[in-house]
């Protein structure tokens, strides 16, 4: 993992700016049936290369990205606000 | 060959030229009894224990590189039964008791070595916390001591008590924890296993799961398809991808743990010591160096290498606990990759499908646990249930809510 990740709204930033919280799964909706439900909490698809995670940037903008990196390489594709995520791949 | 010391003379004085191969390196035959894919250190145990105690010897384990070169030979040695919850407590004692019974058990010297582990408290509450693990221990037959802050220093002078934001006050010590020769464990089980007629077959992938009417009846390898009667998975960072060939997706994530080892030191730590105000353990080898590691990463990830940021955290705590550590230099760090489960618990059970066993989801506690998972694999494989100590390790448990969840962290892996 190279030492320093990109913010799309501060530029390259030092990993330890930010907290990782993990895949960026779309959220059931609230309703949704108990095995959905256990899909999301537990259930990982674990992939080896690309994966799409949700980084906060604690301490620096405060802003949820969606950061696209490779397993394997640790390479990042992508950082984009989570605002910015289509809503229907965030919700159901 | 059996080891024995009057051997070890013997071919001393012979110029160590006799020595045998300490396992074949055989073809694979085209059907297996039981194939095991995972040649590290649960793989070559349930082998192990499979031709040993329950009789099943028609076995083959396939390793896609070489015996040790995973998780096995990347730890930091430590092994202990210091757990709280009940699902997990008589397990991890088993293990110890089946560690303490080791070397004499497969006939190898794997250097297991009751020094100590020690894990500090600094603050009433969490000596309130330790009071308790180190009671439930008591009351499972485990054994576990209080120590204050005199005890610690008169063991261990050199930590920071006086620490301004993490004083020292004292910590919880089992004495029958410490540390064993981690590559040895793989050797010992892999000529363990193979002189019971096991097949160890290196640089032998798996690329597939052959399923029929949801049952299996074999996997296709880099060295071609080879039948078994039963499939087990003991295949630690690399789970989900073994797990996914046969439509599985599992409550794991996989991810990255360091570990250091510095410049040999003349004796200096003789037990583990674990800081209690950050995530940071060392002991030292009998070779000098200490070996020390901390907190995962925190991302997702199949490379077997980390980020320097954990490295300066890890020497961070270290230098809190120990100040005399800042001038020690680093000889080599490493990383592995670790099956982190939802609950920081492990997994050994039967799977959706008939004959596919899985043993997963070892976090960073996985190689203490080696002769334990090992055993309790086996169990479960040949007689169909699971070993009484280990009947809690459930695949559905997530699903109905028995979660184990030492650390309290929730479905967080990167926290557990």
């Amino acid at each position: 993992m190279a030492s320093l990740v990109p913010c799309p709204h501060c530029g390259q930033r030092p990993k330890e700016e930010f907290t990782i919280k993990g895949a960026a799964l779309t959220r059931p909706a609230a309703g949704a049936d108990a095995s959905d439900w256990f899909d999301y909490v537990y259930l990982r698809d674990n992939p080896r290369g690309a994966y799409e995670e949700y980084w906060h940037h604690t301490s620096g903008c405060r802003r949820w990205i969606v950061l696209t990196r490779d397993t394997v390489t640790h390479e990042v594709a992508a950082s984009r606000d989570a605002a910015d995520r289509p809503r229907s791949e965030a919700r159901t | 060959m059996r080891y024995s010391a009057f051997s070890v003379l013997l071919n001393g004085l012979r110029g160590n030229r006799n020595w045998a191969s300490a396992w074949r390196q055989p073809e694979a035959k085209s059907h297996y009894d039981v194939i095991i894919v995972g040649g590290g250190g649960h793989g070559l145990a349930t082998a192990y224990y499979l031709a040993k105690e329950f009789g099943i010897t028609n076995v083959a384990v396939l390793e896609k590189n070489y015996v040790g070169s995973g998780n096995v030979g990347r730890n930091t040695t430590i092994i202990r039964s210091n757990y709280l919850l009940p699902g997990n407590n008589p397990f991890y004692e088993l293990s110890m008791k089946l560690w303490e019974g080791l070397e004499q058990d497969f006939n190898f010297n794997a250097m297991v070595s009751q020094r100590g582990v020690l894990n500090l408290y600094h603050s009433d509450a969490q000596r309130d916390a330790y009071t308790r693990r180190g009671n439930t221990m008591r009351l499972h037959g485990v054994d576990a001591e209080l120590l204050n802050r005199e005890a610690v220093h008169k063991m261990l002078p050199f930590l920071d008590f006086d620490n301004a934001r993490f004083p020292i006050q004292g910590g919880l010590l089992q004495r029958r924890g410490g540390t064993v020769r981690h590559d040895a464990v793989a050797w010992g089980y892999a000529r363990g296993a193979d002189s019971r007629g096991v097949d160890i077959i290196q640089n032998c992938e798996v690329t597939g799961i052959r399923l029929e009417t949801g049952h299996v009846t074999g996997v296709e390898t880099s060295r071609g398809f080879i039948g078994c009667n039963t499939l087990a998975l003991a295949a630690a960072g690399n789970s989900s991808q073994v797990a996914e060939m046969a439509g599985l997706k599992l409550p794991i994530e996989s991810h990255v743990l360091q570990a250091f080892v510095s410049e040999g030191l003349k004796p200096f730590i003789d037990g583990v010591v674990t800081f209690g105000a950050g995530h940071f353990y060392v002991s030292q080898s009998d070779k000098g160096g200490l070996v020390f590691g901390g907190d995962l990463d925190g991302y997702n990830s199949y490379a077997q290498r980390g980020n320097l940021a954990t490295v300066e955290h890890v020497a961070e705590a270290g230098k809190a606990m120990i100040p005399a550590l800042s001038r020690v230099r680093v000889l080599r760090s490493w990383g592995g990759i670790m099956d982190m489960s939802m609950d920081g618990s492990p997994i050994i059970d039967r799977t959706p499908i008939d004959n596919l066993y899985l043993n997963a989801g070892w976090c960073y506690g996985g190689f203490k646990a080696t002769p334990g998972s090992g055993y309790c694999f086996a169990h479960l494989i040949a007689r169909g249930t699971p070993q009484e100590t280990a009947a809690a390790f459930r695949l559905d448990r997530f699903q109905r809510g028995y979660l184990i969840d030492e650390k309290g962290q929730g479905a967080q892996p990167n926290l557990h």
